[in-house]
């Protein structure tokens, strides 16, 4: 009998799985949660159970210059980052996917090492390398250290969209008299757009909340992780749950537009239509 | 296999439209096309037929401007056509499985060709309204290339490769991916749009009933070289070599031997006028009947060995004296059992040349 599984192990099984789920999550997400919890809760950090619900915290925040000057600082890196990534990113993904040129595939590999590579690691070697070209350290570094570390998302996902393009579409095109320029206006880059987009929205969210490269490379302009984590020294403040909290949920709607662009990209059919018969 | 590309024209008219000389094309050290020429006139339905691997495709995307040969020119209208990018030759193309643009609409496909040459945006409405219509799709013409079914997309791809008026209209193998019916209907469409727009239609396929109905002339590829090109009925009942008597249509190959103006092979011999030696001839199955002791013809004694229903006819299978097998196609069915009497015209004995290996 020891063998054989009854409906009661089969629910207790169920039921184990359950439970394994809602710890996991709990583990992932509590910590947001308290932290969003306790940016409303009237006593501050300390106390529990949060009572008190308030929106105090918020409303010193946006009275808190320093941070708002480090979110327009962050905000630049982010929008310049996503520029200079696009740039050549996009070139990159062009060539890797229909140029052939001799040690193609070590620069495939290469153009993905800086999402592999620590973020400690290519802000020191950046460093080193703006003290060897006697560069003063400025938001412009950042803006460097985050648009060369990111560069191989655009590629990784426009790549990703070329491999998705029929080549069959380009020569239909130049098929019916558009040539190169106008092919690629008229198809590839349309094929690509959606790509183009994810690519933005994913670089603007992993600059926004960047810190081992910022670290290295940051002059006298605060970027906002960096402002917290300086503020953090001094202690946890219930203006940082504030801040945090709004950072989250940006970052949040940010990851699922992208989410949804990218199955968007893999193209969804809608159903078969029945076919007009023929007269 | 003709030498030169002027030689052979349907329509006897000196001016073809059309004119390959010497194609040759390599791809590193593969060989896929040799030394083809061939001339198309101006209104004329060819087709190039071959199995697959026989390099019609290749010869098709030189025509397009995909490829360049390797040697060897395209001429059209008098004008040198390969060193022309696809985008500068009024040729256009029905691609195998279509190419519409999934991302615009029917008519926006349609549209796609005229607008790119700047086309006033009047103009291009009623022209690609005349298009829809001519391939009746126009009530389709809001929707997406992934809302209709494929003889739809068949359809709009036809329209849009037509709406650009062109010279040479080129089909890639363009009913394979139909189910069997449709693809009988669509042959009768296809050659009635053609003889209605009178554009030279070049098309692709591995299908030699397909070649057969449509075409004017039947372009015969094998291994990247012509094997033989001519009109249908030519080609079927005259095969220049073993291969063509083979690929299209069933056909019995008689190795004989010539002595003195009569070929002989075994006990069956036939008036044949060609040289002393030997030869290979060709006689399809249709032309071996019983024995109705017509004049002339030759009669034979055989065994049926076994038979195939075919519809209409019944394919038989004999043996003669000699253990020579035959096909016989029997208009009648369970004529042919047993031992038999059986004849044919010398007259439909034709003398092909065997094909290499």
């Amino acid at each position: 009998m020891g063998l054989v599984m009854t409906q009661n192990d089969w629910n207790r099984g169920r039921i184990a799985l359950a439970v394994y789920a809602a710890l996991l999550f709990a583990f992932l997400y509590l910590p947001v949660l308290v932290l969003v919890v306790y940016s409303c809760n009237g006593q501050g950090v300390g106390g529990f159970p949060p009572h008190n619900f308030t929106l105090r915290w918020y409303s010193l925040l946006f009275q808190d210059d320093a941070i708002w000057r480090s979110v327009g600082n962050s905000i630049v890196v982010a929008l310049a980052s996503v520029l200079i990534g696009l740039a050549l990113g996009i070139p990159a993904a062009l060539a890797l996917d229909r140029a052939s040129f001799p040690g193609k595939r070590a620069f495939r590999r290469l153009v993905l090492l800086p999402l592999v590579l620590p973020g400690i690691i290519t802000g020191l070697s950046l460093l080193m390398l703006f003290r060897e070209a006697d560069v003063k350290l400025s938001l412009a570094t950042v803006i460097l250290g985050h648009g060369t570390a990111l560069i191989s998302v655009a590629t990784t996902e426009v790549y990703a969209s070329l491999q998705r393009l029929e080549r069959v579409q380009e020569e239909a095109s130049l098929d019916l008299g558009a040539n190169y320029w106008q092919t690629f206006w008229r198809i590839t880059f349309p094929h690509m757009r959606l790509s183009i987009i994810a690519a933005a929205l994913l670089i603007f969210t992993l600059s926004i909340d960047e810190i081992a490269v910022s670290f290295f490379l940051i002059g006298r302009e605060n970027t906002l992780p960096l402002e917290i984590w300086g503020r953090l020294r001094r202690g946890i403040t219930p203006e940082i749950n504030a801040i945090s909290t709004i950072i989250f949920v940006f970052s949040l709607l940010t990851i699922l537009a992208w989410y949804r662009l990218r199955i968007r990209g893999k193209g969804e059919t809608e159903p078969f239509q029945a076919a007009e018969p023929l007269p | 296999m003709q030498s030169d590309g002027q030689a052979l024209l349907a329509d006897g008219s000196a001016d073809p439209l059309l004119c390959l000389r010497q194609i040759t094309k390599n791809f590193g050290r593969h060989t896929v096309l040799r030394n083809i020429s061939l001339s198309v006139a101006s209104g004329e339905f060819l087709t190039i037929l071959g199995e697959s691997g026989s390099g019609k495709t290749t010869l098709l995307r030189i025509l397009a401007g995909f490829e360049q040969p390797s040697s060897g020119e395209v001429w059209m209208a008098g004008e040198r056509l390969d060193p022309l990018p696809p985008y500068q030759r009024k040729v256009n193309t029905v691609f195998q499985n279509y190419a519409l643009f999934p991302h615009l609409t029917v008519e926006e496909n349609v549209a796609y060709g005229p607008r790119v040459a700047g086309v006033s945006f009047d103009e291009v409405r009623t022209r690609v309204a005349d298009a829809l219509t001519k391939v009746r799709m126009l009530s389709f013409k809001s929707y997406r290339p992934a809302n209709i079914s494929g003889g739809q997309q068949q359809r709009v791809a036809l329209a849009r490769a037509l709406v650009n008026q062109p010279r040479l209209l080129l089909l890639d193998e363009p009913l394979s991916a139909l189910d069997a019916n449709l693809r009988r209907q669509m042959q009768v469409e296809l050659k009635a749009l053609q003889r209605e727009v009178g554009i030279t239609f070049i098309l692709v396929t591995h299908d030699q009933e397909e070649a057969m109905t449509m075409s004017d002339r039947i372009a015969l590829l094998r291994s990247g070289e012509l094997e033989q090109v001519a009109a249908p009925d030519e080609i079927y009942c005259r095969p220049a070599t073993s291969y063509t008597a083979q690929f299209i249509g069933h056909s019995n190959l008689l190795p004989a031997t010539v002595r003195q103006g009569m070929a002989r092979t075994g006990s069956l011999a036939w008036p044949a006028n060609v040289p002393d030696g030997s030869a290979l001839f060709s006689l399809r199955p249709e032309c071996i009947r019983a024995a109705i002791a017509t004049p002339g013809a030759v009669r034979f004694r055989a065994l049926v060995l076994d038979y195939a229903f075919h519809g209409a006819s019944e394919l038989v299978r004999i043996e003669t004296a000699e253990s020579l097998t035959l096909t016989v196609r029997c208009p009648q069915r369970g004529l042919l059992r047993g031992h038999v009497e059986l004849e044919f015209s010398p007259e439909d004995v034709v003398l092909v040349r065997e094909s290499a290996a």
